[in-house]
């Protein structure tokens, strides 16, 4: 409805640029009319929510400005989940990082436009962005305590894996599960940067004499780090601010972030700490606006090489 | 460096990233006795009998459906219009468009879930407590997906002069808009659809704590009491997200060899809206040199 009345509103200006129709006599509605009601919808839905989200963090249970809630950050427990969160979003953004752009390293022998590389792709989006509790259930079946590979190591090594605890339902569980969606994160990001990378560089350093060494130091090197660099940070943003594989794995206690806006949200009233949730989402808010600015800072410095 | 140790460490990679899946098929078809693997737990799903055990489950892949295409219909009617306005009348709001539509992703759904519970205070009250009001919610987390599906194919036709043309032969707008806008951008509205419906059926942390039922919650809820049915559903919603995804990267390929002035409809691109913060990379360079 809303698509075809916002569009009828820009008919006086076409018509008028082609000069066949003579303009129709009526009250003409202003363009810009039509951008309304997708405004409304962020208004509501995104803007709002932030600003409540951000705000209350600064509000006490009465609606009174206060600085109390941001005292919450500096608690023990939460902050051992920052660090937490800090610690499993740099090691699988890490390990994600370098698997990943050897996996993209890889694809470059493949034919872009390949049945293989379409599935390479798509398996990629899938386990990068809408695995959540899926993948928490994989590696359940994969590493938990009736899991698959848990049973042949028991069976025919004798390892058992969880000798020291089960530690697939903490935090140590984490890293595996992150690391399964991390790499096909980076294979999607890094993947265009690799695909920049022009033979006809290679075929340059060749013919004044370079060694493959040559080309790899003096020319790859410098050209992908801006982007890699990049993808780190989108990758360790990434991990910071995943919820569903870790509420799956974990159904108590608090050890990360998320977690932690988790267990303020289900017991802010039980508690009578209002709003801590808000605070504890400033903080992250914050993390993330760090790592996002610095990514489009490198962002920039990578574009240079796509064109 | 050799093309075959490439393929080697591709093969390799693949093989252990393949083992959670080969263990989650694994995990369904155990036999209940214990010993040795049978069909039972696929077979008890369509089981009568059982029904009662999985409707929480069910109800939930219903919901999801639901709120996948509403969701959809929401993201489509609201972001297609406004795209095509602000391309053809407000180019220099394209930025901003392109900024709203990113922040989502600096937003994370456990920060937006927090301040989302106010609002749906007020939701409740305007329309009922039904679960088809979280695709509102769901608008907002698919926006960058479906923006940068939507925006590789925009910037990759001519929609200006496509539009001009038809208003030159008498087309009036709505006209316009069906025999002209929605044809030219099929395929990224395509795109935005399946990216759509993937993202929403893969969503837990707001269904979550706003407790509404929808796949994931379900998926959760039952895995305590039946790990089997749990796993299953999720095998099967794995694999549903992958052919959607394979169905926008073919019809990408589909495009390039048939239309050479225009842009592959890249899935990775499309996808990776968290790299939406760059502009748009490969593909509409690529239109570009086509041209």
């Amino acid at each position: 409805m809303s698509s075809a009345t916002l569009i009828d509103e820009t008919a006086p200006a076409a018509t008028r640029s082609a000069g066949a129709v003579p303009a129709r006599s009526r009250v003409r509605i202003p363009a810009w009319l039509g951008l309304t009601p997708f405004a409304a919808y962020v208004l509501a839905f995104l803007a709002v929510p932030c600003l409540l989200a951000l705000g209350s963090g600064f509000l006490d249970a009465d609606g009174a400005v206060t600085l109390d809630n941001l005292t919450v950050l500096g608690e023990p427990a939460v902050q051992s989940a920052f660090l937490a969160s800090f610690a499993v979003s740099g090691i699988t953004a890490l390990v994600g990082a370098v698997v990943g752009a050897a996996v993209c390293w890889g694809l470059t022998a493949l034919r872009p436009d390949g049945a293989v590389r379409s599935v390479i792709d798509s398996v990629s989006s899938v386990l990068a962005q809408f695995g959540g509790v899926m993948l928490a259930f994989a590696f359940i079946a994969t590493i938990g305590i009736q899991g698959l590979f848990t049973r042949i190591l028991l069976d025919t090594l004798g390892v058992d894996i969880f000798a020291g605890g089960v530690w697939l339902y903490q935090v140590p569980g984490l890293l595996l599960p992150y690391i399964y969606f991390q790499v096909p994160l980076m294979v999607i990001t890094f993947m265009p940067a690799v695909a920049g990378l022009k033979p006809q560089w290679s075929e340059a350093v060749a013919t004044l004499g370079g060694t493959w060494w040559n080309h790899f130091v003096s020319v790859v090197l410098p050209v992908l780090a801006p982007s890699f660099l990049g993808c780190l940070l989108l990758l360790f943003a990434n991990a910071f601010s995943s919820y569903a594989t870790a509420a799956a794995l974990i159904s108590q206690g608090a050890q990360i972030v998320p977690l932690q806006i988790r267990a303020a949200l289900v017991s802010e009233t039980v508690l009578g700490r209002a709003n801590v949730a808000g605070a504890l989402a400033l903080g992250m808010v914050v993390v993330m606006a760090v790592l996002m600015v610095l990514y489009s800072a490198l962002q920039r410095r990578t574009e240079r090489w796509q064109r | 460096m050799s093309v075959a140790l490439r393929r080697a460490l591709l093969a390799v990679v693949g093989l252990v990233f393949l083992l959670p899946i080969v263990a989650m098929v694994e995990f369904t078809l155990r036999s209940p006795s214990g010993t040795g693997y049978g069909l039972d737990h696929w077979a008890a799903i369509l089981d009568p009998e059982r029904e009662r055990s999985y409707r929480n489950l069910f109800e939930g892949v219903g919901n999801s459906l639901t709120l996948a295409v509403l969701t959809a219909a929401l993201v489509l009617v609201l972001l297609v219009p406004t795209m095509v306005l602000v391309s053809l009348r407000y180019p220099r709001l394209m930025r901003v468009l392109e900024f709203v539509c990113i922040v989502p992703i600096t937003v994370p759904a456990i920060v937006l879930v927090v301040g989302l519970a106010p609002v749906y205070g007020v939701v409740v009250r305007v329309a009922g407590g039904g679960t088809w009001t979280l695709a509102l919610a769901y608008g907002v987390t698919v926006l960058p997906f479906a923006f940068r599906a939507l925006q590789t194919d925009l910037s990759a036709s001519n929609l200006g002069t496509l539009t001009e043309a038809a208003r030159t032969l008498g087309a009036s707008w709505p006209r316009v808009l069906t025999t002209v806008i929605v044809p030219t951008l099929r395929r990224g509205i395509l795109a935005a659809t399946f990216i759509t419906v993937a993202v929403v059926l893969g969503e837990y942390t707001i269904a979550s704590l706003l407790n509404r039922v929808n796949l994931q919650t379900a998926l959760v809820q039952v895995s305590r009491s039946d790990p089997y049915a749990a796993v299953i559903f999720a095998l099967l919603a794995l694999l549903f997200a992958f052919t959607l995804l394979l169905l926008i990267g073919r019809v990408g390929t589909a495009r390039a060899a048939g239309v050479p002035t225009a842009a592959p409809a890249d899935p990775a691109a499309s996808a990776s809206a968290l790299a939406a913060a760059a502009p748009p990379p490969s593909p509409t360079t690529s239109s570009k040199a086509a041209r």
